[in-house]
């Protein structure tokens, strides 16, 4: 389990990046925290030819409020995002989340642009960006852009970047404050890929849901906004028996993959009840973290 | 397939407090350099793909697989690996010693990696509760031990 | 539990189990060295001109081979060799069944690289030898192998009815059968008021120790000496057999287990593919070449274990008692059958464990699938025949409405039937030489406090939660045949050296013996050294495994402890001018019974024995004769052995048995299946425990072991062979948190069977673990009418059980 050779550049600033990603006569990799792709390489399952390592652009790594955004570069580790201060403040469903991102050893090392362009279906951060309608700056040789998170998760390991760009920084919007959330993961073990797992964040106003967002992971190739369950709730009273149907909604719309042991059916029952224990969390103690599934 | 094998580069760093530079083919792992080139065996290798948790060690104070890093990628950092906690001639630290006395080892194999997350641990937070040394464990796979005595002795070197 | 570095003086002394050292957590000697990074496992050994070996492996789980094309290998850069099967010459013939047995009609093994047909994936066909690991992995893929592919056997299940086959040449792929009995079954069957029949399995496991293989090998071509290093359970097993394999005599081989990261069965083969090819190479390139296997060779090529379908059945009657059993059960032997019947017969002999069964009837049909071989992994076929047995007792207690700690209760071995003869016999009678198998029943059914459970259960169960709890017994058969050996030596520094050819993968070996060393001989702790794992030490013996070596090897070191007594007994009297049975030998000092203020101390006495005094610091001679005397001595009497140095040789004539009671209870999530473990309880007997804290971290590390063959792990593959599970990401080892608050308590019933009193116990903790997990979880889930015939149980599997009981 020894990685196949390759070269290995560091460029220092994001253009000479972008220049290196876009010398098509080598095949090209992004290297960031390394901790989705150097497994990768150790089996032998991929082959680049040239990693270019984005750890030395000294921009890329910063963590930041902006406004009604939380800015975070793509380079951050995954670790400074779940001990972070400001995160805990304006986001603090995404310091939970984060929680269940590997193992610390892990999250000391990867990091949050890392754990989005790998788009591992199962993965906490781009579930995350998927349910608050996160947008990623991207950069190329042609310049920047911006794209949305609901269309950035292609499938199984594949998104939207293109071989020559970057992911500079996602920038989540911060929910309106007293927003409730909740979030919740199923896995064998602590630190394990999610079988299933699911967040919210919903809006209450005079004890009605006036904006609900939910979002269901794991379970299918890329993380999916719950919308029938949101269209459930949205102007509803939240109560177990609101929550109880919403999530039912969505469980049967949910189509599931199998993987290993867990066949379709159970994962997409999984996910149902993921999803109905993370709306519970935001009911109960939406402001404080939740509970382990 | 293979890929053409470049040229070895030069690393600086600083291992064990020691400025060492390293001349590695870029693929090479930081827990192979460590072991291979530098004779630094304590930190073992048990899967390389980052799950068992024994190649770990302390990158600029942070705990890191070092399966999972190049050894080209530790260009201007700080290494600590096991043999960093009772250099020669030392005592051991107290972690070291609750091992010891709580019988927190059988084979030994997993156990440098489990010592250097517990560092990094107790440097942060030296009165973890619990929960905080159970996530800091749960990356570590031992399967002589069960744990049990593992968690002992990381309590007792919290209380030390 | 704590251990203290030292004893404290005296305490426990008289006691008839406990010495100044044995019986007490003494802190182990291994520790310091390990806890600072200073092992040294195999691959931690880099030798001057070392080369580096990476194996080319069968894509393909039943195939031909057409093509073996080494040609790009062989030119890719820094290649120093590829082998292929025909380069080995008569070396590459089928490497050694260990224990033939007439059961066994079929016997295959395999050769150290396939040359014309594969049998399962991950099986050795090249080995290329390159500068650089790097290297070798990347000519090693460039080897091209051109495949006939042929139907793979893979279920269990259907294994001996499929036209496929494993190998051409084995009918119906059995590769043979077992039968035993003893009573009258059939009558006991048509006389019980009750029967029950189950169908029970329990899948395909792997110990994965976190050490993965490895092998080191120097050819001293000048000196025509090998020297190994291979991170195995049984090093003079090794030497001996490369010896023989390679045709040079025994002083040519040199083999050591240095460090050894965990073993659990995995690392006792004799031998692996690879355990021959990396000396084979060494030899031919005259530099040593190392290989150490990686994680996914681990997962498609160490063997592996468990894997048994029976069909099993309970005669019983009114009151619950068990009139018969009888079970006819498919084992998978993988692709091999290099240990022969272990397994399996290992089955058959524990299955009635505990209980007083006369009417028992067993027959196993061992078949070969296209997976990795089998060989006995912790537990060796015990957890199998526990969760059989377990099972009937929880249909017995169903049918009846009883508990089933009340079916246990009334089938129990009575204390006073000791030693209890099952009347099974294979290979050698299945007796139990002691054991209180009540006093261990009633003291867990204590710890478990099923009453009190009940009402907890109740309670939370009006809460929605469901908690269960489970219950198991077992016996273990500990010290296989035939014997250990033990070389030892009073050093001139007065230390003790005890050489045995056991090894240690962190049983604490060098800690345990020397305390049965240190209190047989009468000297103190730190002035025993233990040394282990290298064969050309102490050469007879075979290693360690079947929770054998402190049992075998410790009263090897006690019978050498003996033997050097008598000769320094010896010396001392004709010095002391007294009686040898009047030497009294205490503390590392030696003196005449009641007059301990004229001693000498061992060392003085190591030195005065031996004529010649080597240059150096002479001091501390307080008594005694001038070395003068000592070479007059040796002049008068020359054919007397100049120095104390003795062998101990034990064999217990049987095994031994060890026996437990293991319970839990658990909370099991309907919703997700998630099963939680809340409780664990262990009662064990081990006889005379030498060190506690040792014995309790052997018992934790197979609890957690266990509740990972229960609830975590499971090997598959597809249906045409490729495994599905080669990384920890798929095959779950537990983590901390899959471990609960574990209760341990003891029962002591020493053997008759050997002077320590001692029996095995490195196998305890896993044996029970997954019958006691199925019935707390059918438990937890009866509001369902859950029942639970195979292991391990994944939420997905609970959640089906739910379904179908549904």
């Amino acid at each position: 389990m020894k990685p196949p050779a390759f070269e290995y550049v560091r460029p220092a600033t994001l253009d000479e990046a972008v220049t290196l990603l876009a010398d098509s006569s080598r095949e090209n990799k992004v290297l960031a925290g390394g901790q989705s792709l150097i497994p990768l390489l150790n089996f032998r399952l991929a082959f680049p030819q040239r990693l270019v390592d984005i750890k030395g652009i000294a921009s890329l790594s910063s963590l930041r409020r902006e406004g009604n955004a939380l800015v975070i570069g793509a380079t951050t580790p995954t670790r400074e995002v779940e001990l972070s201060s400001t995160v805990k403040q304006a986001l603090p469903i995404l310091s939970e989340a984060t929680r269940w991102v590997g193992h610390v050893q892990i999250r000391n090392r990867g990091t949050v642009g890392g754990s989005i362009a790998h788009a591992d279906p199962s993965a906490e951060i781009p579930a995350l960006c998927v349910l608050l309608g996160a947008e990623f700056l991207v950069r190329s040789p042609r310049g920047s852009r911006t794209a949305a998170a609901e269309d950035f998760f292609h499938g199984f390991l594949s998104t939207d970047l293109q071989p020559d760009e970057v992911l500079e920084a996602v920038r989540f919007p911060i929910p309106v404050a007293g927003s409730r959330w909740g979030f919740r993961e199923f896995a064998l073990r602590r630190g394990d890929f999610a079988l299933a797992g699911a967040g919210c964040v919903l809006e209450v106003s005079g004890g009605a849901v006036t904006d609900a967002r939910a979002v269901v992971f794991g379970a299918s190739d890329v993380p999916i906004r719950a919308s029938d369950a949101e269209s459930a709730l949205q102007g509803q009273r939240l109560t177990k028996e609101t929550i109880a149907q919403a999530a039912a909604r969505a469980g049967t719309r949910l189509q599931a993959t199998a993987a290993g042991d867990a066949d379709r059916a159970y994962r997409a029952e999984v996910a149902e009840v993921m999803l109905r224990r993370a709306l519970e969390d935001a009911l109960d103690h939406g402001e404080t973290p939740a509970g382990a599934a | 397939m293979t890929n053409s094998t470049p040229a070895a580069v030069d690393v600086r760093c600083r291992v064990n407090g020691v400025d060492t530079t390293l001349s590695v083919e870029p693929r090479t792992l930081l827990s192979d350099a460590l072991r291979h080139d530098l004779g630094l065996t304590g930190t073992h290798v048990g899967c390389e793909h980052g799950v068992c948790g024994a190649c770990t060690v302390l990158l600029d104070g942070k705990s890191v697989r070092s399966c999972l890093m190049f050894a080209v990628e530790a260009q201007g950092a700080e290494i600590s690996t096991v043999e960093s906690l009772a250099p020669e001639g030392q005592p051991l630290s107290p972690l070291q010693k609750a091992f010891h006395e709580q019988h927190g080892l059988q084979c030994g194999f997993c156990t440098p990696g489990i010592l250097m997350s517990l560092t990094a641990l107790i440097r942060e937070h030296p009165d973890a509760p619990d929960d905080e040394i159970a996530l800091t464990l749960d990356g570590h796979l031992c399967r002589c031990t069960g744990y049990k005595n593992i968690v002992k002795a990381a309590r007792a070197a919290m209380r030390a | 539990m704590s251990p203290h570095p030292n004893p404290p003086p005296q305490a426990g002394e008289g006691e008839p189990s406990r010495g100044r050292h044995v019986g007490h957590s003494i802190g182990r000697v291994e520790d310091e060295r390990l806890l600072r990074g200073n092992g040294r496992y195999v691959d931690d050994i880099d030798l001057p001109r070392q080369l580096h070996a990476a194996f080319v492996r069968s894509q393909q789980a039943n195939a031909r081979i057409k093509a073996i094309n080494i040609e790009r290998a062989r030119s890719a850069p820094g290649v120093a060799l590829v082998l292929t099967g025909h380069d080995l010459g008569h070396l590459n013939k089928p490497l050694p069944l260990l224990g033939p047995n007439p059961a066994l009609t079929h016997p295959k093994t395999q050769r150290p690289l396939a040359t014309e047909r594969v049998h399962y994936v991950g099986q050795t066909i090249a080995c290329v030898v390159a500068e650089t690991r790097y290297l070798a992995e990347d000519a090693a893929s460039l080897v091209e192998v051109e495949y006939e592919t042929l139907p793979a056997v893979v279920d269990l299940g259907t294994a001996g009815q499929v036209s496929q086959r494993v190998h051409d040449d084995v009918p119906g792929n059995v590769a043979g059968a077992i039968h035993d009995a003893i009573g009258d079954v059939d009558a006991a069957f048509k006389e019980a008021a009750y029967t029950e029949k189950l169908r029970l399995s329990i899948e395909r496991s792997t110990a994965s120790p976190i050490e993965p293989r490895g092998v080191l090998a120097d050819w001293d071509r000048k000196l025509r000496r090998l020297q190994v290093w291979d991170s195995t359970q049984a090093p003079v097993a090794i030497k001996h057999g490369l010896a023989k394999m390679l045709a040079l005599s025994q002083e040519q081989v040199d083999v050591t287990a240095p460090d050894v990261g965990g073993g659990f069965g995995t690392k006792i083969m004799l031998f692996y593919p690879e355990e021959l090819v990396i000396p084979f190479a060494a030899k031919q390139l005259g530099r040593p070449v190392k290989w150490s296997e990686d994680r996914w060779e681990h997962f498609v090529s160490a063997n592996q274990e468990r894997g048994q379908i029976h069909d099993a059945e309970v005669a019983f009657d009114r009151e619950g008692r068990i009139l018969g059993v009888r079970t006819s059960f498919l084992h998978d032997t993988g692709a091999f059958i290099p240990y022969g019947i272990a397994v399996p017969a290992n089955t058959s002999t524990h299955v009635i464990g505990q209980y007083r069964i006369k009417n028992y009837d067993v027959r196993a049909t061992i078949l070969y699938t296209n997976k990795p071989p089998v060989s006995p992994y912790r537990g060796a076929g015990r957890p199998h025949a526990v969760f059989v047995m377990e099972r009937l007792i929880c249909a017995v207690a169903r049918r009846l409405g009883m508990e089933p700690h009340e079916v246990r209760r009334r089938n129990l071995i009575p204390t006073n039937e000791f030693p209890y003869d099952t009347g099974l016999h294979i290979d050698a009678p299945v007796r139990y030489d002691s054991g209180d198998y009540v006093k261990g029943f009633e003291l867990a059914l204590k710890h478990l406090d099923p009453a009190g459970f009940r009402k907890q259960q109740e309670k939370a169960r009006k809460e929605g939660r469901y908690l269960g709890m489970g219950m198991g017994t077992y016996v273990e058969a500990t010290g296989p045949a035939p014997y250990e050996s033990c070389r030892a030596k009073v050093e001139e520094s007065g230390r003790v050296i005890f050489d045995v050819a056991v090894a240690s993968q962190g049983q604490g070996h060098q800690t345990t013996l020397a305390q049965i060393a240190a209190d047989a001989l009468g000297v103190e702790f730190d002035h025993v050294v233990v040394r282990e794992g290298d064969a050309s030490r102490v050469e007879d013996g075979i290693g360690t495994f079947g929770s054998r070596s402190l049992l075998l090897a410790g009263n090897a070191v006690a019978a050498a402890a003996g033997e050097l007594k008598t000769q320094i007994a010896a010396y001392a009297a004709e010095l002391f001018e007294c009686a040898p049975g009047d030497i009294v030998i205490q503390r590392g000092r030696v003196h005449v019974a009641g007059n301990p203020a004229r001693d000498v101390s061992l060392r003085d006495l190591a030195m005065m024995a031996n004529p010649i005094g080597y240059p150096g610091e002479r001091d501390g001679m307080v008594v005694g004769p001038a070395y003068g005397d000592a070479l007059k001595r040796a002049k008068e009497r020359p054919a007397a052995a100049p120095m104390f140095e003795a062998r101990g040789y034990f064999g217990a004539g049987q095994q031994l048995y060890g026996s437990g009671v293991h319970a839990a209870t658990v909370e099991v999530d309907p919703e997700t299946g998630r099963v939680r473990m809340l409780k664990y309880i262990v009662v064990h007997d081990c006889g005379v425990i030498i060190n506690p804290a040792i014995v309790e971290g052997q018992i934790l590390g197979g609890v957690a072991q266990g509740i990972g063959g229960a609830l975590l792990e499971r090997l598959t593959w597809d249906e045409s062979g490729q495994p599905q599970t080669t990384s920890f990401m798929d095959f779950r080892l537990p983590t901390v948190d899959d471990i609960p608050e574990v209760v341990l308590d003891h029962v002591e019933t020493p053997s008759p069977l050997n002077p320590l009193g001692v029996k095995g116990t490195g196998e305890a903790g896993i044996i029970p673990a997954s019958a006691v997990v199925a019935e707390a979880v059918e438990d937890a889930l009866s509001p369902f009418g859950v029942h639970v015939s195979a292991m391990p149980l994944f939420p997905s599997d609970v959640k089906r059980l739910i379904r179908e009981a549904g």
